[in-house]
């Protein structure tokens, strides 16, 4: 990577709270400013400097027809492409409505559903282009982000480990949510990253960051239904941020997270 | 005290309640810290103890497979539970720690070992399971090829007062490993508390630096009746151990079925989360990280707790030695149960029940270790 990477943010269907983790990052914002070039940062800065740019970050899923055409002219323009946040890896929580019939959901939300362009599904960037890296979570860790950056600067790979939570979990030393209290608990199953915030407020974790490197959903959700828990909150508890990731989904769908009646739509929203 | 003093490495003496406040006192007045049970979040965690009033009065836990639960005892006991999710090695094998820095200096390198500073440490109600644990862990750490500094300085100075269990929990197996529930060495000064008729402890000084500490104390002869009410409290441990683990030829067993059907068994269940090696007492596997700075002038060697249940532990070029999750639990168990034998002499697991208790969905070793080359079902 050069001296000085030249960045650029971009945003597609997303809530903008990723690519804020950025200016969350106010100790640090002033070294990040000093050893990156933000080329492009709509929400930070009026500076627009045309492409090629060293490294993309991509907030937000892909919904929209022309969304596809702008995710792969920002991959032509871009030397690595990084992911950010749960919509852009697995298509975010707005994939629900991969579950349910498109057309009927449209009809009821919008007075003129003529005039909206908008694919049947949600789908992550990867489902459309290449990408370099991922940093998962809604939102994302500022620690993750500031590692990313600061590898590219310094020409590394950046260390992001794709264990459980529960690692995480033990090392903070948060009492244990599922065998002290009984709490369902999807830290098993989902990505690090995150340092076991949840659990730390003695909650169970939501799985925000997506599926760990080898998810084990189905004995994680008999434990859940072993406790009490009902399927369908089974289901839900897999079907949120993270709907579309396919383990999290497969789990979901198996025990009945989504209400609908109608068939899930086939097309995959390319 | 001035009458009976000086006391010597196997005395007994009776210590009061008030007499183990003023034991807390001196230690960290003399620059220690100590380390023992206190109550966070719902469970009996490990944390500095100040005074009495920071242990855990009057509550006890319950144990079973993937469950914990406190519940009052409705008594005055200060040590009346058995071992929680954390594990004392979590005061001397860090679960995260910086071991070197490097600083870049014009066109030099700068080497800043991160030499621990380490404050003295006392452990406070150490079980005979952890002590036999902490055994294991110096006997890997210390000298030896995989001697750690870190860990090594960390452990130069600790006190261990060790506390002999008059309870159990129902996922104890210390008896079938020969660790306990009584406590007979590697210890500075042992307590039993006795609660009735009235609430003091017995006190046995296991090393000099254990009499030296006695000798500062308020400490009274004991009685016939102490020791009496010493053994029927010990016994009572004894007596509701709730679990037990066959030795006798498992190292043999467990080599020896490499491809026994029970490891598929266990790992349709296993969510390979690595928990058990999080709160075993043994477990000692950590892997190394290196972090830079954004301007690449510093960057910092981190060591951090790993499992054999990650995936990137077993990585090698090309891909990991164990991709599944039979492959990491037979790893496990195999190690704790039989190749620790020959690799450090001794069994790597101290029947503490850690595993069982802390394990999600409840996965108990000794089940496991029990069902892998049954002769009813080998395979
Ligand atoms: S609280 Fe959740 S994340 Fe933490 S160890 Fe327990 S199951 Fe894992
Ligand atoms: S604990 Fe789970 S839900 Fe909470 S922030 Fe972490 S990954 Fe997200
Ligand atoms: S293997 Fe389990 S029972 Fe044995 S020492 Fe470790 S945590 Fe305790
Ligand atoms: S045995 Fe239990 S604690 Fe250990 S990795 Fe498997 S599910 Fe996790």
């Amino acid at each position: 990577m050069s001296h000085r990477p030249k960045i650029a943010v971009w945003k597609q269907s997303s809530c903008d709270g990723c690519q804020l983790s950025l200016l969350d990052c106010e100790d640090e914002l002033l070294a990040v400013l000093g050893a990156v070039d933000l080329a492009y940062f709509p929400e930070a800065t009026s500076t627009e400097k045309k492409g090629p740019y060293d490294v993309s970050l991509v907030e937000g899923s892909i919904t929209m027809p022309h969304d596809v055409e702008r995710i792969k002219k920002i991959r032509a323009e871009s030397k690595v492409l990084v992911t950010i946040g749960a919509c852009a890896t697995s298509g975010g929580i707005q994939a629900l409505r991969n579950f349910r019939n498109h057309a009927e959901m449209m009809a009821i939300v919008y007075a003129r559903p003529d005039y909206i362009q908008s694919l049947a599904t949600s789908t992550p960037i990867a489902d459309h282009v290449p990408v370099d890296y991922e940093l998962r979570g809604c939102p994302i860790s500022k620690e993750q982000l500031l590692e990313v950056l600061t590898a590219l600067v310094n020409g590394r790979s950046p260390r992001l480990p794709r264990h459980p939570v529960c690692l995480e979990c033990k090392i903070k030393g948060h009492v244990c949510v599922m065998v002290a209290h009984q709490t369902p608990c999807l830290g098993p199953v989902t990505h690090a990253g995150c340092g076991a915030l949840c659990p730390g407020y003695s909650r169970g974790c939501y799985g925000c960051f997506g599926p760990s490197d080898d998810p084990k959903t189905s004995p994680l959700a008999k434990r859940f239904l072993a406790q009490g828990v009902p399927a369908e909150q089974v289901g839900r508890l897999f079907l949120t941020f993270n709907a579309n990731a396919p383990p999290f989904k497969a789990e979901g769908l198996l025990h009945g997270g989504v209400e609908s009646k109608s068939a899930p739509p086939t097309n995959g929203g390319k | 005290m001035e009458s009976h003093a000086p006391w010597q490495v196997g005395s007994k003496a009776i210590l009061s309640v008030t007499g183990l406040g003023d034991l807390l006192g001196r230690l960290w007045a003399g620059g220690r810290q100590v380390v023992g049970p206190v109550v966070r979040d719902g469970a009996i965690c490990l944390g500095p103890v100040r005074t009495i009033a920071d242990l855990p009065k009057g509550l006890t836990d319950e144990h079973g497979p993937g469950t914990y639960r406190l519940k009052p005892r409705g008594d005055e006991a200060l040590f009346g539970f058995t071992v929680g999710q954390h594990a004392f090695k979590r005061s001397i094998l860090l679960p995260e720690v910086a071991l070197v820095q490097l600083r870049r200096k014009g066109r030099d390198v700068e080497v800043e070992p991160a030499t621990p500073k380490t404050q003295p440490l006392a452990l406070l109600g150490v079980r005979a399971c952890d002590a036999a644990a902490l055994g294991i862990q110096d006997k890997v750490l210390c000298g030896g090829p995989y001697a750690d500094s870190d860990y090594e300085a960390r452990r130069a100075d600790v006190l261990v007062i060790a506390v002999q269990c008059t309870n159990a929990a129902s996922t104890c197996f210390c008896a079938s490993m020969g660790t306990g529930p009584h406590l007979s060495n590697g210890f500075d000064l042992a307590l039993t508390e006795l609660l009735s008729p009235t609430h003091r402890f017995l006190v046995e000084v296991g090393s000099p630096a254990g009499a030296t500490l006695a000798n500062q104390l308020e400490l009274t002869p004991v009685s016939e009746g102490d020791l009496s009410d010493a053994k029927t409290a010990e016994q009572a441990a004894l007596t509701q151990m709730g679990r037990h683990l066959e030795t006798a030829g498992l190292r043999e067993k467990l080599q020896q079925n490499p491809d026994d059907s029970h490891w598929e068994n266990v790992a349709n269940r296993c969510l390979s989360c690595a928990n058990c090696t999080m709160v075993c007492p043994t477990c000692f596997c950590t892997t190394m990280e290196d972090r830079t700075d954004l301007t690449g002038d510093i960057a910092t060697r981190i060591r951090r707790y790993d499992s054999c249940f990650s995936e990137a532990f077993a990585y090698v070029h090309g891909g990991s030695v164990r991709p599944t999750v039979r492959a990491r639990y037979r790893q496990w168990l195999t190690h704790k149960l039989s190749t620790w034998v020959d690799q450090f002499g001794s069994l790597g697991c101290v029947g503490c029940g850690r595993c069982i208790t802390f394990c999600p969905v409840g996965i108990d070793i000794t089940a496991e270790a029990k069902a892998v080359g049954a002769p009813a079902r080998t395979g």
